[in-house]
Order: structure tokens, then sequence, then C-alpha cells
């Protein structure tokens, strides 16, 4: 099981990246929990600059834009 | 992570194809671009008006104005989704933090236009910028360029209105992000951040991110044609809907009304478009054919410019996003001084020009 962590305010592209990762994840068939974090603080004590930020089991691995579906699937394999 | 053990000789030879393909794509570009003033005749000719009535000179400005924004449209967001993937907020923020007012304001205000950012990521970079020391100040200089002085405003200044007016907004711009955060640092204004940002301000433990992985080429087309696909999805409406108002002016609108009303004689007319601005909120695509139509009216050039530099950078959905961390006072200040940038290009180019 891993935990997915999606930072964002809950603008349109955060939920989106919240739901490829979720796709991505059954696609590949790995047990995953995802979270969305939308208070500031929180996010900015993450260390996500710019949104959405995604963090798995605990170590940030993407901030700013979409991510690339790819480079999810390498992350999320790794 | 180390899956791609055949990765080497690949990048090199579909990079040798994305080239091509933008060379390509350059060409064409500047053919069409070339043919223009014929094509939106020729379709203004099919359409049974007078082509010197006021129809006719709408529909012209209409089938001439959509195609060379959209052309304009492409070729700069492309080019700036790829300059932008050089910059990061994170190698921003680590330039600047520590830096002193003055330079620090500068630089800035000029990174402020270059680093990728939008506007719902605008409380995490705030907070990030000043809990890692980066001076209020500072922070607020970025934080007023980056809307204000607009790529897609400046490129399409350039293509509609001239030079002399793209090159002014870019100095005017930048200056007033200098020089409205060197004000807000000036003012010692750190009191009145929301108490839970004064906290993290002393210098709390923030895990940085990961190194990222090094891009290539292809990978910067691709987010650059990425940004094209975004700014086209969210605002084509918006694009078609200012160029349409833009044709109307052109077309309908009695000199005399607009001179009368945004000539530079009517000097209420600067501040009566600076709070005209603050609640109306588009994309810079729109707004560009609405002023190339009033300047070509004969409304004082100040006025206009106003008027955009209001619409663009003082926005009421942006405010409510910093309230967050901002207290009112401090939002008050950072609109007073803003808006009195503006009308001080506002009235300055009312003179100048």
């Amino acid at each position: 099981m891993k935990t997915v962590k999606v930072y964002g305010p809950g603008c349109k592209r955060c939920e989106t990246t919240a739901m490829l990762v979720q796709e991505v994840a059954t696609k590949l068939g790995i047990a995953v929990d995802v979270e969305k974090i939308t208070d500031p603080k929180a996010i900015a004590m993450a260390g996500v600059l710019a949104t959405p930020g995604i963090a798995i089991n605990g170590k940030l691995v993407h901030a700013g834009g979409l991510p690339d579906a790819t480079k999810l699937e390498s992350w999320l394999t790794c | 992570m180390s899956i791609d053990t055949s990765h080497p000789a690949r990048p090199v030879r579909t990079g040798g194809y994305w080239h091509l393909g933008l060379a390509a794509f350059l060409a064409l570009w500047w053919g069409a671009y070339h043919y223009l003033v014929p094509f939106s005749e020729w379709v203004t000719a099919l359409v049974p008006v007078d082509r010197h009535g006021p129809a006719g000179a709408a529909i012209a400005f209409f089938v001439f104005d959509v195609p060379k924004v959209m052309l304009l449209l492409v070729l700069i967001v492309f080019a700036m989704g790829v300059l932008r993937s050089f910059f990061s907020p994170e190698k921003t923020r680590a330039l600047l933090s520590g830096r002193r007012e003055g330079v620090g304001n500068l630089l800035s205000a000029g990174l402020g236009v270059l680093t990728p950012f939008c506007s719902c990521s605008a409380v995490p970079l705030f907070i990030g910028f000043v809990s890692a020391g980066v001076p209020l100040g500072v922070t607020f200089s970025f934080l007023i360029a980056a809307p204000m002085v607009n790529e897609v405003a400046l490129v399409l200044l350039f293509g509609l209105v001239g030079w002399q007016v793209a090159v002014s907004y870019l100095a005017f711009g930048l200056g007033i992000a200098i020089l409205a955060g060197f004000i807000i640092g000036k003012l010692r204004l750190e009191g009145w951040l929301q108490d839970w940002v004064r906290d993290l301000h002393s210098g709390a433990n923030i895990p940085a991110m990961a190194d990222g992985e090094r891009l290539t080429m292809p990978d910067r087309y691709r987010l650059g044609i990425e940004a094209v696909r975004e700014i086209f999805g969210k605002f084509w409406v918006w694009i078609l809907l200012g160029i349409g108002m833009g044709a109307l002016i052109h077309g309908y609108v009695p000199e005399d009304l607009l001179v009368r009303i945004m000539g530079a004689e009517a000097w209420w007319s600067v501040p009566a478009a600076v709070i005209m601005g603050i609640p109306m909120y588009t994309n810079a695509a729109g707004v560009i054919p609405i002023i190339e139509a009033l300047l070509g009216k004969g409304a004082a050039l100040g006025t206009v410019l106003a008027f955009m530099m209001s619409v663009i950078a003082l926005s009421l959905p942006e405010m409510i996003i910093l309230r967050q961390v901002l207290t009112l006072r401090l939002i008050a200040v950072f609109i007073g001084v803003v808006a009195s940038g503006i009308l001080a290009v506002g009235f300055l180019f009312n003179l100048m020009f």
C-alpha cells in the first residue's frame, strides 16, 4: 500500500492530478491511498511551491503542472 | 528508478525529428502570417456588405484579427513554454533568498516574468518564498510582475498596436513591480501577515524537493505544446469575444464619442479606467483586440494602458486567494500601491504621446 498525497488548493488541475494518480495505479495494479491536501499551510510546509504537488510515501516527487503519465508510472513503481 | 538502459541512443534521434518538425512548423507559420491581409480581404469580399461601411469595417477587422491573434498566440505561448522550462519556482527562490532590497526587487521582477506560475499557486509560493528568507518586498515584486508583465499581452501589443507601446508596457510594468515591492518592503509590514505565516517566517524546516531530472529538448518542446493547448482550451471563447468587441467598436462606435470620454483631455478617465479594470478579469489575449480598436478610434494611450494593466494585474480572484496569508490591511496596501503605479503610468503616457 502506497500513500500518495496530492497537494493543491482545489483547482481543476489538482483534481485531475489526483484522478490521474488513481488511474495509473489501478492500471499497474498497485494499491494506493490517495489523499488530497488543500490547506495552504500544509502545502507550503511540504515544500511545494507550485501546485499540484505529489508526494509518494512521504517523498515529494513532483511540483507544478500536470504530471506526465509515464513519469507517474515510474514514480509509483520505484 | 533505473529502468531505461537503452536510453542514451534514443533521445538524439527523436530530438532530430523534433527539430525538423519545429522548422517545418515555423516555415508554415511564416507563410500563413504573410498571407493574412489578402486572406482577410478575400473573406470580407465574400460577405455582401459595403467594405467601407461600418459592417464591412467590423467584419474585416474580425476576419483579420482572429487568424492573426491565433497565429501570434501559438508562437508566443509555445516559445514561452519552452523558455520557462529552464526556470522553476524552486530555482527562483534559491536565487532570491537572502537578497537585499533594491537589487532583490529588480531580480525578482525579472524572474516573475520568466518563472512558470499560475495564480492558484500564489499562496504556497508566497509562503515558500517568505519562509525561505526572501524579504517581503522582494516577494511582492515577484507577485506583481508575474501577472503584470504578461508575455501574451506584450507580443500582441507588438503585433497589433506597435513596438513603442509594447516596449513602454514592458518597461513600466517592470518598473511598477520593482517600485511597489520596494515601497512595501520599506514600510516594514511583516507584522501584517497572518499570524501563522509569521510563525513560519522564523525559519521552519521545510523539506526540499528531490532533484528534478534533466529535461531534454523534446521534453521542453512538449511542455511548450502543452502550454499552447492549455491557453487555447481555457481562453478561446474570451479571445473570440474580445476580438468581436474590438470589431464592433472598430465598425460602429463614433470617433468623437471616444475622444470625448477616453481622450487625453479627460483627466478623470484614467482613474475611472483603473477602477473599472479591478473587478474585470480576463486573459490578456481578450483585452488587446479591444485596446487596438479603442486606440484606432482616438482613445488616449495612457488611459487604455491603465485599463489593461488594471484588468490584468489587479484581479479580485487573486486577492481572495491571497487573503489566506495576508491581512486585509496588507491587501489594501498592495492594491493601493499597484493602483497608484498604474495611475502614474496612465497620466505619464497621456502627457508623453
